[in-house]
C-alpha cells in the first residue's frame, strides 16, 4: 500500500514549483449558465459554454473512492529527550497503541549512547479508509552529556528514504506504487522550562527544518500555568523568527489567501502545548482521557486544559494529506535536484538492481 | 573538646540530680551558655542550588526562606546562551527570626547542563567549592583567626527533572563529582507534572540508580536509640520520601477559603504546603528545621577535613620530593612560621590535651556518683 501518486505534471528538476491541483480544495461545482457567458466559473475565464450538466466534479468521489481503496501511507517522527511523553502522546494521537512502547519495551531500558532510529508500523482503519501509519521513535537524542551532532543520524536517515524513493524512481522498470518511506512529519518535543529554548532544540530545528516539516511541540504542558504558557509560547515563536527557523506550514507554501488565513491562525497558535494519555478517567459523568493528580484531573482533549485536540485537529484532521505534498513535492524535489545537480544526472537502473550510484551523503 | 549538646532533657536529669551535692560543679549549663553565645553572633549557611535552567531552582529558594532574591534576574534567550559558559553567582540575605539571626548564602549555577556539549559542565562548581575550602584551610592555618569568614558550602540541592525516567548520564556524573566535597541533597523538580504513582516510581528509580551508582548523598543522621518513638518513626518517613519530590511557587493563590503559595491550573489548584502535595514541607523542614547545624558539622568534620587531609598529604609528598624537612604546618604562600611560633602552638596542644583528660576525668567521677 502506498500514496496514490499526485497528477502526472511534475514539476521542472531545478526549481521545486507549486502542484497543480487536480481538485481544488473548496471546490465549487461549476454552474453552466445558460446565457453561456460562463465568465463566472472556477479558473475559466471566456470558456466555452456548458450545455448540461457534465458529471466533472464527480472526480472528486472518483478520488475519494479509489484512496479508500488503496488506503495510504504516513510516516511521522518523534524527536526529543528521553521521558518527554513522545510515545505517550502519538498513542493518544492515534488512539491505538502505535508507538514503540507497546510492542517489546520496558520502562527499564537503558538510554542507548548513541542517537537510533527505531520504527514501528501499524494498520489503523477508520470510517473505510486504511492508513499505514510507521511511528519512527529517536532514543538517545539529547540525553548524553556531550549531544553535539547528536541530530546527525537523524538527518541520515531522512536522507536515506529519499535516497531509497529517487532509486525507485529513475529505475527503467519501475514498481506500480513506489513504497513510500519518507518521513511526513517530524514531531519535536520541547521541554517545558517556561524560560526559552535550549540550544539544541535550536541547532536541531536549524539543521533539519529545510529538510523535513518540523511540528514543534511543547511536552507535558501540564506543568505550565495559563500565563506561563502564553509567555513561553510567545518566546518560542520570537525565538525562532530570530533564528530564522520555519516551522511547518512553512509561510512560503502558502497558495492562495484562504490557505494563508488558515495556516496563520495556526501558526499564531503553534507550538502546540501538549499533555498525552493514555488512561481514562470518570469526570463530568464522562469517561475521558487525562491525568489524575491529587489536585485535580488533566483532561487531555478539553482545549481549556492543553492543545492537544488542536494538534489532532491540525495534524490529523485538516492538514494529514498537505503534510504528504510538501514533503513529496518540496523537500523530496529539493533533495532530488541537489542530487541530480551534485553528479550531473543520474542514469536510469536496470530492475535487476545493480546499482551504478552510491547514495554518497 | 566535645561536649555531648543532646537532647536538653540529659542535661536536666543532672541538674535535678545534683542541685544539691556539694559536688556539684556546673558546667552542665555549658550547652545552654554555648546556645546564648551562638544566638548573639548570629548563625551563617551557605546553599548551593544546581540544576539545568528551568527546573525552578530560584522559585523555590525563595519559597524555601520566603524572599525574593531574584528580583533583577534577567534570563538569557537562546541565542544568547550559545557561548554562555557555567557561572557561579552568590546572592546573600539576612534573616532574623525571633531574635536569631541567620546570615544566608545562596550560591547559584547558571548555565549548567544548558549547553549542547555539556563535557565536564560541572568543572567550574568543583573548583568553587574547592577555592572556599582552600581559603579556609589558609584562613584557619593564619595567625589571626578571630574572624574566619566560612564561606564553604554547606549544602548542595541538586535538581532532577521530572520528564525523564531516573538519573541521566548528566546527573550521575555531577553527583559523582562532588559528592565527597559537599553534601548532596537530590531533589524531583516541578513535581506538579507527576502524578502520584510516577512519582513514586521515579523516587524508587532514583534512590536505585543512587545505590547503584555508588553516590553518596548526603544521609540523615541516625535517631538516637534513646529519642521517642513518634521522633523515631517521623526520621524513618523522612529517610524513605528521599528524594524529595518539590514544587515552589512565588505566587499567593487563592484554595479552599485560605491564602496559600501556590500554583493555578485550569483543573486545579496545587498548593505548595500541603503534604499530599508535594514533599516542600518535609525539605523545609529537613533543611531548615532539623538539620542545618548537621549539615553544617558533616561539612566541618567530613568534606572539609577530608579536603585538607588530602592538601597536606599532596604538600608532605611534594615536601618528601624536594627533600626538605618535614613540617607539621601548612606550606601556602604564607609568612613561613619561625620557631617560636612553632613551639607556642606546641605549648598551646598540650595545654589543650591537659585540659581534656582533665574533663574526662571529672565526667567520670560524676558517673561514678550516679551510680
Amino acid at each position: 500500500m502506498s500514496e496514490s501518486v499526485p497528477p502526472e505534471v511534475r514539476p521542472k528538476p531545478a526549481v521545486p514549483a507549486k502542484p497543480s491541483h487536480v481538485a481544488p480544495p473548496s471546490s465549487v461545482p461549476f454552474v453552466p449558465s445558460p446565457q453561456g457567458t460562463g465568465g463566472e466559473g472556477q479558473g475559466s475565464g471566456r470558456g466555452s459554454a456548458l450545455l448540461g450538466y457534465i458529471g466533472i466534479d464527480t472526480i472528486i468521489e472518483q478520488m475519494r473512492k479509489k484512496t479508500m481503496k488503496t488506503g495510504f501511507d504516513f510516516n511521522i517522527m518523534v524527536v526529543g529527550q528521553s521521558g518527554l511523553g513522545k510515545s505517550t502522546l502519538v498513542n493518544t494521537l492515534f488512539k491505538s497503541q502505535v508507538s514503540r512502547r507497546s510492542t517489546n519495551w520496558s520502562r527499564d531500558e537503558k538510554i542507548p549512547k548513541t542517537v537510533e532510529i527505531k520504527s514501528v508500523s501499524h494498520v489503523i482503519e477508520e470510517g473505510g479508509v486504511k492508513m499505514k501509519l510507521t511511528v519512527i521513535d529517536t532514543p538517545g537524542f539529547g540525553d548524553q552529556i556531550n549531544n553535539e551532532n547528536c541530530w546527525e543520524p537523524i538527518s541520515k536517515y531522512i536522507n536515506e528514504q529519499y535516497e531509497k524513493f529517487l532509486k525507485e524512481e529513475v529505475n527503467i522498470a519501475r514498481k506500480k506504487r513506489i513504497p513510500d518511506t519518507r518521513v511526513h512529519c517530524c514531531l519535536y518535543f520541547i521541554s517545558p522550562t517556561g524560560h526559552s529554548l535550549r540550544q539544541l532544540d535550536i541547532e536541531f530545528m536549524k539543521h533539519l527544518s529545510r529538510v523535513v516539516n518540523i511540528i514543534p511541540v511543547i511536552a507535558k504542558s501540564d506543568t505550565l500555568t495559563l500565563d506561563e504558557k502564553t509567555e513561553f509560547k510567545q518566546k518560542v515563536r520570537k525565538e525562532l523568527e530570530a533564528c530564522g527557523i520555519e516551522c511547518y506550514p512553512q509561510k512560503e507554501f502558502d497558495e492562495d489567501m484562504e490557505d494563508k488565513s488558515d495556516n496563520d491562525k495556526i501558526r499564531e497558535a503553534m507550538p502546540f502545548a501538549v499533555v498525552g494519555s493514555d488512561k481514562e478517567y470518570q469526570a463530568n459523568g464522562k469517561r475521558i482521557l487525562g491525568r489524575k493528580t491529587p489536585w485535580g484531573v488533566v483532561e487531555v482533549e478539553n482545549p481549556n486544559h492543553c492543545e492537544f485536540s488542536l494538534l489532532r485537529d491540525f495534524m490529523i484532521r485538516s492538514h494529514l494529506q498537505d503534510l504528504k505534498e510538501v514533503t513529496h513535492n518540496i523537500h523530496y524535489e529539493t533533495y532530488r535536484a541537489k542530487r541530480l545537480n551534485d553528479n550531473g544526472g543520474l542514469h536510469p537502473i536496470s530492475s535487476s538492481g545493480q546499482d551504478t550510484q552510491e547514495s554518497n551523503l | 573538646v566535645t561536649l555531648s549538646s543532646r537532647n536538653h532533657s540529659n542535661m536536666l536529669i543532672f541538674l535535678t540530680c545534683d542541685f544539691q551535692d556539694k559536688q556539684y560543679v556546673g558546667f552542665a549549663t555549658l550547652p545552654n551558655q554555648v546556645h546564648r553565645k551562638s544566638v548573639k553572633k548570629g548563625f551563617d549557611f551557605t546553599l548551593m542550588v544546581a540544576g539545568e535552567s528551568g527546573l525552578g531552582k530560584s522559585t523555590l529558594v525563595n519559597s524555601l526562606f520566603l524572599t525574593d532574591l531574584y528580583k533583577d534576574r534577567k534570563l538569557l534567550n537562546a541565542e544568547e546562551r550559545i557561548n554562555q559558559t557555567v557561572e557561579i553567582t552568590k546572592h546573600t540575605v539576612d534573616i532574623e527570626e525571633k531574635g536569631v539571626k541567620l546570615k544566608l548564602t545562596i550560591v547559584d549555577t547558571p548555565g549548567f547542563g544548558d549547553a549542547v556539549n555539556n563535557n565536564e559542565c560541572w568543572r567550574p562548581i568543583t573548583d568553587y567549592i574547592d577555592q572556599q575550602f582552600e581559603q579556609y584551610f589558609r584562613d584557619e592555618s593564619g595567625l589571626n583567626r578571630k574572624n574566619i569568614l566560612d564561606n564553604r558550602v554547606h549544602c548542595c540541592l541538586y535538581f532532577i527533572p521530572p520528564f525523564g525516567h531516573g538519573l541521566r548520564p548528566v546527573d550521575v556524573e555531577f553527583m559523582k563529582a562532588l559528592h565527597e566535597k559537599v553534601n548532596i541533597i537530590p531533589l524531583i523538580s516541578k513535581a506538579d507534572c507527576l502524578t502520584p504513582n510516577e512519582v513514586k516510581k521515579l523516587k524508587d528509580r532514583v534512590r536505585d540508580e543512587i545505590e547503584r551508582f555508588g553516590i553518596k548523598v548526603y544521609q540523615f543522621p541516625e535517631c538516637d536509640s534513646d529519642e521517642e518513638e513518634e521522633f523515631k518513626q517521623m526520621d524513618k518517613e523522612l529517610k524513605e520520601c528521599t528524594p524529595f519530590a518539590v514544587i515552589g511557587s512565588n505566587t499567593v493563590v487563592e484554595a479552599r477559603g485560605q491564602r496559600v503559595r501556590g500554583r493555578l491550573y485550569p483543573w486545579g489548584i496545587v498548593e505548595v504546603e500541603n503534604q499530599s502535595h508535594c514533599d516542600f514541607v518535609k525539605l523545609r523542614n529537613m533543611l531548615i528545621r532539623s538539620h542545618m547545624h548537621d549539615l553544617k558539622d558533616v561539612t566541618c568534620d567530613v568534606h572539609y577535613e577530608n579536603y585538607r587531609a588530602h592538601c597536606i598529604q599532596e604538600m608532605t609528598s611534594k615536601l618528601a620530593q624536594d627533600n626538605r624537612t618535614d613540617s607539621p604546618l601548612p606550606l601556602l604562600p604564607l609568612p613561613t612560621p619561625d620557631v617560636e611560633t612553632e613551639r607556642l602552638i606546641k605549648m598551646k596542644d598540650e595545654e589543650l590535651k591537659r585540659m581534656q583528660e582533665m574533663l574526662e576525668k571529672m565526667q567520670q567521677q560524676m558517673h561514678e556518683k550516679d551510680q
